[in-house]
């Protein structure tokens, strides 16, 4: 089922939010439609503020409200608010301990079409080696509006990557326990565990159905949070399941799956299979034809796990 | 408590030169040129320009100061230290492993407001916190201290054009034109000139002053905002090393450490130029006004 864009539904909540914390701020690039915050634009212009195309601008004016009381939501594309102003994010966001939420819109290969400019593919492996910035994606509208309402009240600086099209919902309703840091357990299994995030959860869960059918038993963790990592979730499905495929829209380098990697090589060394992007510019596309081209569907899923779990029975 | 004299700023911005200079001989690392050129521009500020007040550093309607050039600061820790915003003695970590007190203004230290350093930030965060202040109806005034040299950042010039886009009449950038940088002179390195010409055309109002002159630094920062619904950029036109004879203009002071023989003829000269001119004792109250 297709639902409305995550951006569209981070605008709502916002509209919802703002309507009684007025510090809320909405700061957008040239982007308030690319954002879908015009209607916030429009309903709330003293707690919006547009920057122009500058992306190294929108981030210190952005700490610069956040260190006078602000709680300001940066909302420009993806591709160039994580890698043109990282500089901005780092000294001025993290290392000045200031209370920016950095909401990078279309991102992944949201834009897949326009080529490797416009993707963001590498904004988790900068963004996280940062100290201190916690890094979220959200999967789906649900988990977008509750994430929402976890930023506004969470203190510190955040990087958040949210695509640009509808995507299927994950959730039924926003009627589930959300906590920043923490996966969501979607399903148990015992044979292996799918780690997803954004919007390669809904191909995880797809993918465990399919495995079902077929006798083989999935846990599925949204990793919503890549930083700070739920090590925790991700030891028990280790030592549980011993074997992990991650999967994510982003490269293959420092993204996910090589976090989790980081996590289970020291404590639970068990095999993990990094399902991403390889090593080059992503080829253009609609997002669904960039994700299948490179094996980011259920029915790849099913063959990775079929491939290992017989390797293990030999 | 303001001080009421221009001279007795002149007075106290020998003093911190001399304490920068310790603190870099001791340190035996730092920037020294850079650090000799402003400290009149902060002297004036700190002690009697802004609302500020070194026992409440994160009083709401403060003015705030920040020091996009970050790498001079040893200014800055010098008078912060003579403000009582920590103790004078811890003056002597500069430097060291584990200090607080590191080569860039560093907000673990009460008084400063961001970390800065990395070239080109300073004056987006200022649009920011000005933006803010209006918001809030605060009298807060910003105050962003520039490089020359700094000014071949491109993120120089997004800010300049958001401050005059949203008419940020408390907003006060300020540029140390001292013409050098690191590699030489700025118009060697990176022409900038024709600088008022260029801010003016980004729709701001520029004083061009002489950054060691007293009467014109405090006339320049309090009659700020001189045009509603237009931030002042002050060009301060200043000599890098300035104080130290033998350090002025020469490009290699900009991070070259006294050895003791030149701290000690630095030390003399200065005091020669106190006892010269003293009219009386100098106060270091904080100001709040």
């Amino acid at each position: 089922m297709q639902s409305i864009p995550n951006r569209q539904a981070m605008c709502e909540k916002l509209l919802e939010l703002a309507q009684t914390d007025r510090d809320i701020m909405v700061l957008t690039s040239d982007s308030r439609g690319s954002a879908a915050m015009a209607p916030f634009a429009k309903q709330y212009p003293e707690q919006f503020v547009e920057t122009g195309i500058a992306e190294q601008n929108i981030v210190g004016i952005a700490a610069g409200l956040a260190h006078s009381g602000k709680i300001p939501f940066v909302t420009s594309p993806a591709c160039f608010l994580s890698m043109r102003s990282i500089e901005q994010i780092k000294v001025d966001v993290a290392y000045s301990g200031t209370n920016v939420k950095l909401v990078g819109i279309s991102g992944g290969v949201s834009y897949g079409a326009l080529g490797m400019s416009h993707h963001s593919l590498q904004d988790y492996a900068v963004t996280r080696a940062i100290p201190g910035l916690t890094v979220v994606i959200p999967a789906d509208r649900y988990e977008t509006k509750k994430l929402t309402e976890a930023l506004v009240k969470h203190e510190g600086g955040v990087y958040v990557r949210i695509g640009r099209n509808p995507v299927e919902d994950v959730y039924e309703s926003e009627d589930y326990e959300f906590e920043i840091g923490k996966a969501v357990q979607l399903n148990d299994g015992e044979h292996l565990t799918l780690i997803a995030v954004g919007e390669t959860v809904r191909i995880a869960l797809d993918a465990a159905e399919l495995m079902a059918k077929e006798g083989i038993h999935a846990r599925v963790l949204n990793m919503h949070t890549i930083k700070p990592l739920d090590a925790e979730a991700i030891l028990s499905a280790a030592r549980e399941t011993g074997f992990i495929i991650t999967l994510e829209e982003h490269s293959i380098y420092g993204g996910l799956g090589a976090a989790v990697a980081e996590v289970t090589s020291s404590s639970c060394p068990v095999p993990v299979h990094i399902l991403g992007i390889p090593d080059e510019p992503a080829i253009a596309g609609k997002t669904s034809e960039i994700f299948r081209h490179y094996g980011l569907s259920a029915e790849n899923v099913l063959k990775i796990a079929q491939e290992r779990l017989a390797k293990k029975g030999q | 408590m303001r001080m009421t004299t221009t001279e007795n700023l002149r007075i106290k911005s020998l003093q911190i030169r001399m304490d920068l200079l310790k603190l870099i001989h001791g340190a035996k690392m730092g920037h020294t040129g850079g650090s000799l050129s402003n400290t009149d521009v902060l002297t004036a500020l700190y002690f009697h320009v802004m609302r500020h007040d070194p026992l409440n550093p994160k009083w709401p309607d403060r003015d705030r100061f920040i020091a996009s050039k970050g790498h001079s600061v040893e200014s800055l820790w010098c008078i912060l230290a003579d403000l009582g915003y920590f103790p004078k003695e811890e003056l002597s970590t500069f430097c060291q492993f584990g200090t607080r007190l590191i080569g860039h203004p560093n907000n673990k230290v009460p008084g400063i407001e961001m970390n800065t350093g990395a070239l080109g930030h300073g004056l987006s965060v200022s649009v920011g916190m000005a933006l803010a202040a209006r918001k809030d109806s605060r009298p807060s005034r910003v105050f962003c201290l520039m490089g020359d040299g700094e000014q071949a950042e491109g993120s120089v010039w997004e800010a300049a054009m958001a401050g005059a886009h949203y008419k940020l009449d408390n907003l006060v950038g300020i540029i140390d034109r001292n013409r050098l940088q690191i590699s030489g002179s700025t118009e060697d390195v990176m022409g900038i000139d024709p600088l008022d010409q260029k801010w003016e055309a980004f729709g701001w109002n520029v004083v061009s002053i002489d950054g060691h002159d007293y009467d014109q630094l405090v006339h320049a920062f309090e009659s700020a905002p001189q045009v509603t619904g237009k931030p002042t950029l002050v060009i301060a036109n200043t000599i890098k090393g300035k104080g130290v004879s033998f350090a002025e203009n020469v490009p290699e002071w900009h991070h070259h450490v006294p050895n003791d023989a030149e701290l000690q003829r630095a030390i003399d000269e200065l005091t020669a130029a106190i006892t010269n001119q003293d009219e009386g004792s100098v106060t270091t109250h904080a100001i709040h006004s």
